[in-house]
């Protein structure tokens, strides 16, 4: 602790003000007591809320008729808009106060306030570079109309790279593939893959075109040559056919992050995409880690029998699962760590495991969860929390965070 | 070692005030007329378990032919919920609701006159 601190020895509960900064102050706390500042750590899935900055996104949408009708809908709160939204109560009925408390948040300076806010927290968790998504828009692969997804994916990567990457080195990104429309997502690659900040692309998960169509070799061959992964962000939709039998959140949320993983994963490995793009790098996002855990052994169980299914499989499925990325959390904890080491075991944690925090969404996990692990020795720990991370999207390995004194936000 | 939180008579029934001790910081709530403090440190991930929302047990309504009648709040039962992940605990006692083998560490509160000391 710093000496020169002041501590106010008792103080009040305060609803009507809110800092990242302050909220974090235990996360600032573990970061002291773990000695973070000497060693790099990425997040490889965190988020901002892009709906707050809609009126300059949609500016950026390039078609005239669609940029007019995205900024009428933003012009009436409360009325139905362009984009709509997704049914679920994250936020637990107000109980994570962040999610309503945050527009409390004072922000000064010349930076975007999403800059200044991500800094903050980065800072006190003590993440050195944080690879941001969006929001609402982890649904817009549901969207009734293609164009729609075209013209939003487009005009938030621009305004992503033009506002956000371009200023700030420590914010990077995998921009958003408008996947409904194989030759928009090819051609998005094309267009942003030099950008500034730019390391890969993501693809959002809830949707209904498969990943083996052939539409979309070109853009996974354009990957593999251009070296940027690609990444499948977990989402639910509530309704999906299956998932419209669920009657709680806690139960979409469940069952709908891993769902669309399992089914894309699946299908990338019996179609023989690994072997058709072995130097593709793949990363699956914010499912946990159980459903590898599991999809694993199902697949390589049915593959000993029907390899007539999967010809082009040179070894079993999870062999090459195990060469993919992912990314940790939400991290399942099992009373018993043993149980947790062996899922590490099985998907090659060491070099293939990414820390994330999801921050500031309901369920994010701090770098404690990796940090604090009895069975990982340090090298693991700081390949986990960073390394990893550093090699894929080729970052300098050098720490750049500044994490607040103990005691300096309340 | 006595640590002085506040005075009684400003310390209103449904308040709470967050106090600094040499083990941590300490959460003493003024619920129903009587004094809890616990530790402001969260069992799941080091939350500040005492600075979130007060909030009524929720109960499913289960009617005598075991049919489900929708949910309610249970006023009987108040929880203290850690703002960063929800995890709720009972105000009267410290469990964690999710987990009921666990429990906050619980301190002594004790009244001097107006004044409202916690033992930590």
């Amino acid at each position: 602790m710093n000496a020169n601190t002041p501590i106010n020895n008792v103080r009040e509960v305060r609803f009507d003000e809110f800092s990242s900064s302050g909220s974090l102050s235990k996360a600032s706390e573990q970061a002291h007591k773990r000695n973070y500042k000497d060693f790099l750590i990425v997040d490889v899935d965190s988020h901002h809320y892009e709906s707050e900055s809609y009126g300059e996104i949609f500016k950026y949408i390039e078609n005239p008729v669609i940029r007019r009708q995205a900024l009428e809908s933003a012009s009436r709160g409360g009325r139905s808009s362009m984009l709509g939204g997704s049914v679920g109560y994250q936020d637990i009925g107000g109980r994570i106060t962040r999610h309503w408390l945050r527009k409390h948040e004072k922000t000064e300076g010349p930076e975007h306030r999403d800059v200044t806010t991500t800094l903050r927290w980065m800072d006190a968790m003590g993440v050195d570079y944080a690879c941001l998504f969006p929001t609402p828009m982890l649904f817009l692969g549901t969207h009734p109309q293609v164009e729609i997804e075209v013209a939003m994916a487009r005009a938030y990567n621009r305004w992503l790279c033009d506002t956000i990457l371009e200023h700030e080195p420590r914010i990077i990104s995998m921009l958003y593939l408008p996947f409904n429309d194989p030759d928009a997502t090819y051609q998005m690659v094309k267009d942003f893959g030099h950008r500034k900040g730019v390391k890969g692309f993501m693809v959002t998960a809830p949707r209904y075109k498969p990943v083996h169509d052939n539409a979309y070799m070109k853009t996974y061959r354009l990957l593999e040559e251009m070296g940027l992964p690609i990444s499948f962000h977990a989402a639910y939709n509530w309704n999906d056919q299956s998932l419209q039998l669920t009657n709680r959140f806690i139960g979409v949320h469940a069952l709908g992050f891993m769902w669309f993983n399992m089914v894309h994963m699946t299908n990338w490995v019996v179609n023989g995409l690994p072997e058709r793009f072995p130097k593709l790098k793949v990363m699956w996002i914010e499912s946990g880690l159980t459903w590898a855990y599991s999809l694993m052994q199902r697949l390589d169980h049915s593959y000993k029998m029907r390899t007539s299914d999967c010809p082009a499989l040179k070894r079993k499925p999870s062999e090459y699962m195990r060469e993919m990325y992912f990314s940790s959390q939400p991290m399942e904890m099992p009373d018993d760590p043993s149980i947790l080491e062996a899922t590490f075991k099985m998907i090659n944690a060491e070099t293939q495991l990414v820390w994330s925090s999801d921050y500031p969404h309901w369920d994010f996990d701090l770098p404690g969860v990796i940090y604090d692990l009895p069975f990982l020795n340090e090298q693991a720990k700081r390949n986990i929390l960073g390394g990893n991370a550093a090699k894929l999207f080729n970052l300098d390995p050098k720490p750049v965070k500044t994490i607040p004194p103990v005691g300096a936000f309340k | 070692m006595d640590i002085f939180v506040a005075k009684k008579s400003e310390f209103k029934n449904g308040d709470r005030r967050i106090v600094q001790s040499a083990r941590g910081e300490i959460g003493v709530f003024h619920h129903e007329g009587a004094f809890f403090a616990y530790a402001n440190t969260c069992l799941h991930s080091g939350g500040p378990a005492c600075e979130g929302l007060l909030m009524p047990k929720v109960v499913d309504i289960i009617a005598e032919d075991r049919t489900y009648q929708g949910q309610e709040f249970d006023e009987t039962e108040t929880h203290f919920v850690c703002p960063w992940h929800g995890w709720e605990y009972d105000i009267k006692t410290g469990q964690s609701i999710g987990d009921r083998r666990q429990f906050l560490r619980k301190y002594e509160v004790v009244e001097r006159g107006d004044d409202v000391f916690v033992i930590a």
